[in-house]
């Protein structure tokens, strides 16, 4: 075996691993031959169980059938924030990894002491520990004697890439037999003993107060358990699932609301934007060594709107009280977050309440799973016990979840006399994009608002730039233009609730900017895909491009009808390269036909999963480009079912390649929020090269197309 | 209340139970067979489809009434681990899924498809799958799999 020098950057722990030192809490070994692995990242259909199955399996030199992945709890899972970001790889993945590379350290060198042999001689495979001579032992046989519960140390260094045999290779996944079996996996599709089912009241107008609710209906309902009431928070608990929803349906029926709060005018968002108060940051400042002299303004403004979460899976949650303790089942994204408000809800230590993971759709960001946990919470209180288990309406998930945050962005560019950018300001004007609980000294659940004992609704906030910021994410150019202003003003009014969905502003960003240039390269007659090449100083990302335009054959010849465009960006400016040629076609309604896709997210652990997550995030991205938009009135949400809000169909879906960039000694980072940014600008670049109009308002509607079409003549 | 009789995945069943019932209440309320996912309950999104007779419906807008001695499969009934159906075997293979709550519904849909026509192409999968929602963005694997299911039951 070679022994390694630690590199210097190795003696620094993996954040996740430095926050939870304790290497029995990530790692385990049982006497049947197994591994358990208990990381605090959740499964939300991104394939992460299997990826940091592979990453141990690995490093300990396991089968990666002997690794069981243990579902993330606070009864003692490391305490790893929130699943989001694009960080479950480069998080948990690097301390999974740090952790077994100690690990396998330890027992080697308990194997070493029992055999009487050096650490040097011995060598492992599948667990088992040999050296020289047929001796032997393994990890289960040492298990007994090792202690974990010791805290991981930095001097630990992991294997090279080339000495990995699973990382790299694109292993399947764990968890789709019991998907395509359907072997019950989702919260949606498990039952506790003695289960209750709970349905919560909410009105269809944004924070109405309920004046009065008689009960008579709904107490004739068979199998109602109880009535809760509890100032604007009202729900039933019944027998049966269809008894709750008939006394829900009484109650509604039955139940009297103030109006609610006004809702800005959905034809106006950017000026509504812009004349909210705000709170404005200045992002980033680079000041040019040589100013350029500047001889005109060009300045867009370009919009994306509210964008639902819209998971298939409307939210669900479990609840049990046992006197003042509380055990939670959810498919929140961050556990010791959600335990956390429910805390500061229910005035209980956190000592008290246990949250325990499970699968359920895909989210996609901040949707309602962390709402109806407190839903179900409150419901349990009325069950004597028994376990409830609350489950949202498809009306309540498109209405009340939170949403992604509409963006007004203005870009100008300061040309000089051979229009070469000198200056370069970009404004952005949104709601925060991050309202998840636990962050705060108030609850950010939906119910704490409406209890009699109410909090105030949580004003979104940013995420701090450190950790890739929200509405500004993406928004600092990756491009080498010689000054920038780069600012954001967060409103302080949120009639609709928003929060963190896929890329935060990104999106909005990497659409804006994207766009912009494409209309700078335009005037220049410069090709869009030369004009960025030589703005890039960034080898991976020049790469990611060339890469791109080789694939798509950039740029195939003008056909009437068609057109093609493209769109890059480095997730976060730290994460993911991802570069993206978007081929489309039509005149009134646009259809994207194919979406070509160059990717570099360092170290791929699996292939086929990064590339997997591409797919879905640039199908997803056609869909909010194409389709998406909330709708609502004065006074609703209107878009509360699929007619209304309509997603992208399988005759819609554009034909996605991806070509993957290996870079095994890179660092991994994530793929799931690399490309729906650079999707977006593509098939909106595309759009103008196809028809010569400029779509600055998403989405790409007809509507929206035929109002650009009269801006432009 | 009258009882209605069925065949549930080739099993002869009988519910006693409101016959304007939808047929995914009860199918996962009394008779616990939780592949059916509910998304929506107003036939919009097809992860709760089941087939009935030889056409995939949506359970959760099909009256119990309506089902009254028909065949019903639902994704149960599909297959096992030990005996996959082409389907199940292809959506491994093609690893044709991110968070799989809507597979139940869109393998119903294309087992229907494969039943009437046995050797369809990437059009007639994507046409038959229209009324099926997919959050994630799987839809091209999904449709490769489903290729890749037919050109495996014509091999036979």
């Amino acid at each position: 075996m070679t022994k390694l020098a630690p590199s210097p950057s190795a003696r620094l722990l993996p954040v996740s691993l430095a926050a939870n030192p304790v290497l029995s809490s990530w790692i385990r070994f049982s006497s049947e031959g197994h591994v358990s692995v208990s990381p605090g990242k959740v499964e939300i259909g991104q394939g992460i169980v299997t990826a940091l199955s592979q990453i141990a399996a690995d490093e300990l030199d396991v089968d990666i059938g002997r690794v069981q992945m243990v579902r993330a709890s606070t009864a003692g899972s490391p305490n790893e924030g929130v699943t989001s970001g694009s960080l479950s790889v480069q998080q948990s993945g690097r301390a999974v990894r740090q952790a077994c590379a100690e690990i396998r350290q330890i027992f080697l060198a308990a194997a070493s002491d029992r055999l009487g042999v050096g650490i040097d001689a011995l060598d492992i495979k599948d667990g088992t520990i040999s050296g020289p001579g047929n001796i032997r032992t393994s990890y289960w046989e040492l298990a007994h004697e090792v202690s974990l519960d010791c805290d991981a140390t930095p001097g630990a260094v992991p294997k090279l890439s080339t000495q990995r045999t699973l990382a790299g290779n694109s292993v399947q996944r764990l968890d789709i037999p019991d998907k395509v079996f359907a072997h019950p996996r989702f919260i949606h599709d498990c039952a506790l003993p003695a289960m209750l089912h709970g349905r919560v009241l909410r009105s269809e107008m944004s924070a109405a107060k309920l004046t009065g609710m008689p009960e008579d209906g709904a107490r004739a309902v068979a199998g109602l358990v109880a009535i809760v009431r509890d100032g604007n928070f009202a729900g039933v608990v019944s027998e049966t699932e269809d008894g709750a929803e008939a006394a829900l349906k009484a109650l509604r029926k039955s139940a009297a609301w103030s109006s609610g709060e006004t809702l800005p005018d959905e034809d106006r968002l950017a000026e509504w934007l812009q004349a909210q108060p705000s709170e404005p940051t200045v992002i980033d400042n680079k000041t040019a060594s040589e100013a350029g002299e500047k001889k005109r303004t060009i300045r867009r403004q370009y919009t994306r709107p509210y964008l639902a979460h819209a998971s298939i899976a409307p939210s669900c949650a479990m609840a049990q009280w046992t006197g003042d303790r509380i055990h939670v089942w959810t498919h929140s994204q961050g556990v010791y977050l959600l335990r956390a408000d429910l805390a500061l809800v229910l005035k209980l230590p956190v000592e008290n309440i246990t949250v325990e993971h499970m699968e359920g759709a895909g989210c996609y960001g901040h949707n309602a799973a962390d709402d109806v946990a407190l839903d179900a919470v409150l419901l349990a209180k009325a069950a004597a016990g028994r376990p409830v288990r609350v489950q949202w309406s498809r009306e309540d998930e498109m209405s009340h979840a939170p949403f992604g945050a509409a963006m007004a962005i203005e870009i100008e560019a300061d040309l000089d006399a051979q229009d070469e950018i000198v200056g370069w300001r970009h404004s952005i004007w949104s709601n925060g994009h991050a309202a998840r609980p636990g962050r705060a000294a108030q609850p950010a659940l939906l119910a704490a608002t409406e209890l009699a004992e109410s909090f105030p609704r949580t004003i979104s906030t940013n995420p701090p730039q450190a950790n890739g910021g929200g509405a500004d994410r993406n928004s600092v150019p990756l491009y080498d233009f010689p000054s920038w202003q780069i600012e954001s003003h967060r409103l302080l009014t949120m009639p609709i609730r928003t929060s963190a969905l896929r890329t935060l502003g990104a999106q909005g960003n990497v659409f804006a900017i994207e766009s912009f240039l494409d209309e700078l390269a335009n005037e220049r007659g410069e090709d869009p895909v030369d004009f960025r090449l030589r703005h890039l100083r960034d080898s991976r990302a020049q790469d990611v491009i060339r890469s791109v335009a080789k694939r798509a054959n950039w740029k195939p010849d003008k056909q009437t009808g068609c057109g093609y465009g493209i769109g890059f960006a480095r997730y976060k400016n730290t994460g993911a390269y991802c570069a993206v040629v978007a081929e489309v076609e039509g005149a009134e309604d646009i259809n994207v036909k194919r979406l070509t896709i160059a990717v570099d997210v360092g170290e791929a652990i699996n292939p086929d999963g990064v590339i997997n997550q591409i797919e879905g995030g640039a199908i997803q991205a056609t869909s909010w480009v194409l389709k998406e938009r909330v709708r609502f009135d004065r006074q609703r949400i209107t878009s509360s079912t699929w007619t209304a809000y309509p997603i992208l169909r399988f005759s819609e879906v554009p034909e996605v390649q991806v070509e993957l960039i290996q870079r095994p000694d890179m660092e991994p980072v994530g793929a799931g929020e690399a490309a729906h940014g650079p999707v977006t600008a593509a098939i909106a670049n595309a759009v103008f090269d196809a028809l010569g109009v400029r779509v600055r308002n998403l989405p790409i509607t007809r509507d929206r197309l035929i109002a650009a079409m009269e801006l432009t003549t | 209340m009258p009882r209605i009789r069925f065949r549930l995945n080739g099993v002869e069943t009988d519910v006693d139970a409101d016959p304007d019932r939808s047929l995914l209440d009860i199918l996962r309320g009394p008779l616990r067979m939780t592949g059916p996912h509910f998304g929506c309950g107003a036939n919009e999104c097809g992860a709760c489809n089941v087939i009935v007779g030889d056409r995939a419906v949506a359970a959760c807008d099909t009256p119990l009434w309506s089902v009254a001695d028909k065949d019903i499969t639902t994704i149960e009934g599909l297959g096992t681990e030990h005996e996959p159906h082409p389907l199940q075997r292809a959506f491994i293979a093609e690893q044709a899924l991110q968070c799989g709550y809507c597979v139940p519904g869109i393998l119903m849909s294309a087992a229907a498809l494969l039943m009437r026509n046995p050797k369809p192409t990437g059009e007639d999968v994507r046409a038959s799958l229209d009324r099926n929602l997919c959050r994630c963005g799987s839809h091209n694997r999904m449709v490769r799999a489903v290729l890749r299911a037919a050109a495996e039951i014509e091999a036979r």
